[in-house]
């Protein structure tokens, strides 16, 4: 036990009634690079938070080469010798390079170092950070955290939309500092990173350590097993491809949305698709392919500098989102923040639409909004016992409010950005349905989603984008996981995939959506 | 593309050093500009204009500077003062009724006593706005309150009076008739304060607390601390401008002046983002000269006094929108 | 966690049972508020038992003082909701209660209201135009305003000098005036407006957008609220009530002087926070904001009662407003 470089254990967390932490365990072992699994929501985050000293847990210990700690702050953490790193770099945009690097006091030279070895010899110390790109800040965030020699490393979703070749230099620096005794606590969603990096894996399941994996062979059944747990494995609906609204007519007449040659900002550069009535069309891509600035574009919150966009065969465009409402185009953004009132009430959440626009400022219509608005919680099933407030609500609930909005006056061409990220799964089956129900009456729903398998479980064909672009189009019925990875990678079908690690990746993960 | 934009940018290194500091410092270069032709046009306007008018000049913009000077320090590690006024009115009352009487040496004791005051004034307003989690502008407005009965505790009606050395030190001109002691006097002051200040982490804090706090604490900054240190140098800088106050007029007067309201219009014009992290010293500095030299401007031009006002607010305004246009157009670009 | 469907029925009931008392006493400010502006009152008539004997008279003194602070208070509460403040507002009133007075000698009296509710809504509607279209903040836009109109005032003071300024006795009758020996002839205007402002909160989309631009400007953008014409309506709106507040003020007073309304901006914005009304937007509502102005004009009258001297009332009214911000924020903070 002493031989462990962290230890920490029966890590509780409560956020209110809600128990994000309820007995989590983490033991890593000098000179290991140490996978942390979990589902969305699993606790993942918040068991970083604690460790880092952003939140204090309410109960249970860490210890640290053998003493035990008590950590307050990131400061306290960077003392007893571990640093880490986030998703959205903790870099300040006002400040240059130079003087971000006197703040955290982070010498110069082995920070370049750092820099070098991970692919970016030629920065500019004197650029200020909000100049920079996001991967390059990145990359910047993990060279000053390398450069303080940290015992424990937290990587928290480093490599999420890093382009292919930082990654694979991030990788290889990462798997480096095994040869010097130092640990890394690795958190990524990308199975292949996982098993190509990581010598174990810790996975949480609702707050709760699951099991520890050692990589190797068959690992990733293991790990996935354990991150759906058993209930919920054979739980799991084996409707492959629905059925409901497949048949539909196919000429252009029909299309209620025809995009052609879009291109927005640097990311989206050229997309075109058909949507029509009556179906589900997924959208597949990897972080930062695009796919944002397309549903943005859609919604009207972004202009688009080119291309041609049609609804119902009119050509449109959209310089404000209720130029798109009025067009029949509504948006469910992945971020309930973005969509919702926090301190409003879930009706005044949901009939927010019905007064927005100038001529509809006069007196509310009482009994008629009552009306529409039970309807639309009735329909699906909105839990608002509870709290009054939105932001009171569990996520799952929040993300339904959201839909309502739109459900509650009829919807004509739905956009959903991953509208299950992050929300418990029997909400989710309540959406796939909800989704399906909206194409048999008629509506056409564009649908991106993070998780693969919602394509075969929601959709009737789906579309892939890649740099920005179409590269794929097929019908759900044969866009399995592995069909569609190497089509978000931009490889052609049939060629392997460019890590050697990658077939016996996703081996396991095809096995559960067939 | 992530890859080529950083190296491109340090190819020619001389060239590109120089058109960055341009780049960067493109508004306050500006303002420089504008205030060099703004001095043009009064000497145009009225060929008397001379060293004893910039004297004057400078000493009417010696408080607005150090009530601009505070703000700056406020707004930058993401706070707002709307006491910079009243403390200003406290501390000028403070040292004039215990300049009056004294001997000369003892009011060098006050001056230190009176910049003390500051310090505390300043920390007590910032444990308030750490400790009640209530925004910034409402606590302190609620102190301009506090800070403004305080005055006329000390004093209920002008009075008091300063050391001759003291008033002293902003009349006249030093080694240049041109060059005016006042404007000596407040870039001493400043550059004391503020060039050490802003090269120490403690500096570099405050920009990284204004900027973006998570990525602050992340970065091992103490918010809480580095928030009400900043308040403290805000309190010192009122203090100063208190004294300023105190100088140029030989009296401490408790009704507080348009110091908050003028330092917020120089800082805005001396391109400090209200936002937080952004901006520096030199703008705002500019900014107050220029915004009096229009006023001074306005007159030899014949123009009413009473329109002054109006003239500055619709300049501000100006400002502010244009500011605004292009913030808009960056966003959507 | 998420289990039955809730229905209607249950969320009403649950509502009623299951709030807790901090959540109460944040959504429904205004019954402890009541309750403390009594135990000032109560005080008021111990420390003072000489109000005692002619009760309505200090009450319709009361209430014709503190009409228009809350009036001005009205306009805090709005600009409030949607996050901002409006620091032009006394100015407004100065400026419009001075041009009445300026030409109700000229121009008739009806004319010389309108023109003086005019000269509000029209320095609404710049403030409107640069926090609205221009993305100014609103804070620095108003106070920008605020400096030109004081300017603008100076400079046409010049030019009516020789005119003369006189109000109007309808609106002597109006702001200062009592029916029936007690009945605030304020009121008049006063419950009417307020009724308005309080009900349109809540019962008309407008209301609606307000609140919703002050919560969350992204989530309201992208459910189609174009938001700068919530916000050019608003200040508009804001002007004209800071216009009627001054031009009530200047029949409380009987004259129009510049600077009148000055030492009301303050207590304005303390009235609206200590109605309950979020200086983040998203939460609050005019009753509160009406009781908060009671309460300052109560105290206001205790302390010269008391004959606290100047400062003291200036620290006691700013270490109020400080306390009261304080406790809302621990009450709402999101655990």
């Amino acid at each position: 036990m002493t031989d462990l470089l962290l230890d920490a254990s029966g890590i509780t967390k409560r956020y209110g009634a809600v128990s994000a932490l309820r007995d989590a365990s983490l033991a890593v072992r000098p000179g290991e690079v140490h996978a942390l699994m979990g589902a969305n929501g699993a606790g993942k985050s918040t068991l970083v938070k604690i460790l880092t000293g952003a939140v204090r847990a309410d109960s249970g210990s860490i210890t640290i080469r053998g003493t035990k700690r008590v950590v307050r702050s990131p400061t306290d953490a960077r003392r007893a010798g571990m640093m880490s790193v986030y998703q959205d770099p903790s870099v300040i945009p006002d400040l240059d390079v130079a003087d971000n690097l006197r703040l955290t006091g982070t010498p110069v030279d082995a920070f370049r170092s750092w820099m070098t070895a991970l692919g970016i010899p030629r920065l500019d110390l004197a650029d200020y950070a909000r100049d920079l790109p996001l991967p390059t800040l990145r990359i910047i965030d993990l060279a000053r955290a390398l450069a303080h020699e940290p015992d424990i490393l937290v990587m928290d979703e480093t490599t999420a939309a890093l382009p292919a070749d930082l990654t694979e230099r991030v990788l290889e620096v990462v798997g480096g500092q095994r040869a010097s005794g130092r640990s890394v606590i690795f958190i990524s969603h990308r199975l292949i990173e996982i098993s190509a990096l990581c010598d174990r894996a810790t996975v949480l399941r609702d707050g709760e350590t699951v099991g520890v994996v050692d990589m190797g062979t068959g690992a990733e059944d293991r790990i996935v097993g354990l991150m759906l747990g058993p209930s919920e494995a054979d739980a799991q609906p084996r409707t492959p491809a629905p059925t409901t609204a497949i048949g539909t007519a196919t000429t252009d007449g029909d299309a209620r949305l025809a995009v052609q040659g879009l291109r927005s900002g640097t990311k989206l550069t050229d997309v075109s698709f058909k949507l029509r009535a009556g179906e589900v069309l997924g959208v597949v891509a990897l972080e930062g392919q695009g796919q944002e600035e397309l549903f943005e574009v859609l919604a009207g919150s972004r202009r688009a500098s080119g291309g041609e966009l049609r609804v119902d065969g009119q050509p449109m465009s959209f310089r404000h989102p209720a130029d798109a409402i009025r067009a029949g185009l509504v948006y469910v953004p992945a971020d309930r923040l973005e969509a919702l009132l926090p301190q409003r009430s879930v009706r005044e959440n949901i009939a927010l639409p019905f007064s927005s626009r100038m001529r509809d400022w006069g007196p509310i219509r009482v009994g008629a909004e009552r009306r529409v608005v039970d309807r639309a919680i009735e329909r699906l099933q909105i839990d608002t016992r509870a709290q009054s407030e939105v932001r009171r609500l569990s996520g799952g609930n929040q993300q339904k409010v959201t839909i309502a909005r739109w459900i509650a006056t009829g919807v004509q061409t739905l956009l959903c950005f991953d509208p299950t990220r992050g929300i418990d799964i029997r909400t989710k089956r309540q959406i796939y349905s909800l989704l399906r129900e909206l194409a048999a009456a008629g509506s056409a729903v564009l649908l991106y989603t993070s998780e693969l398998e919602e394509i075969q479980l929601v959709c009737d064909r789906t579309i892939v984008i890649f740099g920005g672009r179409v590269v794929d189009e097929m019908p759900a019925a044969v866009a399995d996981e592995p069909t569609l990875l190497r089509a978000a990678y931009g490889l052609p079908p049939g060629v392997p995939m460019p890590e050697e690690l990658a077939d016996s990746a996703l081996a396991p993960v095809a096995d559960r959506v067939s | 593309m992530s890859l080529a934009s950083p190296a491109a940018a340090t190819a020619p290194a001389a060239p590109s050093q120089l058109a960055r500091i341009l780049r960067r410092n493109g508004w306050t270069i500006t303002l420089f500009v504008l205030l060099a032709c703004l001095l043009v046009l009064a000497r145009v306007l009225r060929s008397g204009f001379g060293p004893a008018d910039i004297q004057s000049l400078a000493i009417g913009v010696l408080p607005i500077i150090f009530a601009a000077a505070a703000q700056t320090v406020c707004v930058i590690s993401g706070g707002i003062d709307l006491s910079v006024g009243p403390v200003m009115a406290f501390t000028s009352v403070t040292a004039a009724a215990l300049m009056k009487g004294g001997s000369e040496e003892s009011a060098v004791a006050v001056v230190i006593v009176v910049l003390l005051l500051g310090l505390a004034v300043g920390a007590i307003n910032g444990l308030l706005v750490v400790a009640s989690r209530v925004p910034d502008i409402i606590v302190t407005l609620a102190m301009s309150f506090v800070w403004a009965g305080a005055a006329l505790l000390v004093l209920s009606s002008p009075g008091g009076g300063a050391a001759q050395w003291f008033k002293d030190l902003s009349n006249g001109s030093f080694l240049i008739e041109w060059f005016p002691k006042a404007l000596l006097l407040v870039l001493v002051c400043v550059a004391i304060v503020w060039l050490p200040l802003r090269r120490s982490r403690l500096g570099l804090s405050m920009y990284a607390v204004g900027s973006n706090p998570i990525a602050a604490l992340r970065s091992g900054v103490n918010v809480n601390r580095t928030k009400v240190a900043a308040y403290m140098v805000t309190g010192l800088f009122a203090a100063a401008g208190g004294l300023a106050l105190t100088m140029v007029t030989g009296i401490g007067s408790p009704v507080p002046g348009a110091y908050t309201l003028n330092g917020v219009a120089a800082i805005v014009l001396g391109g400090v983002s209200l936002a937080g992290g952004r901006g520096g010293m030199l703008g705002p500095i500019a900014a107050a000269f220029v915004l009096s030299l229009i006023r001074v401007n306005l007159v030899f031009l014949g123009v009413d006094p009473a329109y002054s006002t109006v003239i500055q607010g619709v300049i501000l305004i100006i400002v502010v929108m244009v500011g605004g246009l292009v913030a808009l157009r960056r966003s959507r670009a | 966690m998420s289990a039955a469907p809730g229905t209607v029925q249950e969320i009403a009931a649950v509502d009623r049972g299951g709030s807790t008392l901090r959540r109460r006493l944040t959504d429904q400010p205004v019954i402890p508020l009541l309750f403390l502006l009594l135990c000032l009152v109560v005080l008021l008539f111990v420390i003072q038992p000489g109000f005692l004997g002619r009760p309505t008279n200090w009450l319709s003194s009361t209430i014709r003082t503190a009409t228009p602070l809350a009036l001005l208070a009205a306009c805090q509460t709005l600009v409030m909701l949607t996050g901002g403040i409006d620091l032009s507002v006394a100015t407004i009133a100065t400026m419009s209660a001075f041009v009445m007075a300026t030409q109700s000698a000229a121009q008739g009296d009806a004319a010389a209201v309108l023109l003086g509710i005019l000269v509000g809504a029209g320095m609404g509607l710049i403030n409107g135009i640069g926090i609205g279209i221009f993305r100014v903040q609103p804070l620095i836009m108003t106070l920008g305003t605020g400096l030109v109109g004081a300017g603008a005032l100076t400079v046409y003071q010049k030019f009516v000098l020789t005119a003369g300024s006189s109000v109007p006795d309808p609106i002597a009758w109006l702001g200062g005036g009592t029916s029936l020996g007690f009945f605030p002839n304020s009121l008049l205007l006063f419950v009417p407006v307020a009724a308005l402002i309080i009900v349109g909160l809540r019962r008309t989309g407008y209301g609606r957008m307000l609140f919703a631009v002050g919560d969350n400007p992204v989530a309201a953008r992208l459910a189609g609220v174009r938001i700068w014409q919530v916000l050019a309506v608003l200040y508009v709106i804001s002007g004209v009530l800071a216009a009627v507040a001054g031009i009530m003020l200047a029949g409380v007073t009987k004259t129009a002087a510049l600077g009148s309304a000055e030492g009301l901006l303050l207590p304005s914005v303390a009235a609206a926070v200590i109605g309950g009304t979020s200086i983040f937007g998203g939460r609050g509502g005019y009753a509160g904001s009406i009781v908060g102005a009671l309460i300052l004009t109560v105290l206001t009258s205790m302390l010269t009662v008391l004959s606290a001297p100047q400062p003291v009332r200036q620290i006691i009214f700013g270490a109020i407003i400080l306390a009261v911000a304080a406790a809302y924020a621990r009450l709402t903070a999101s655990r």
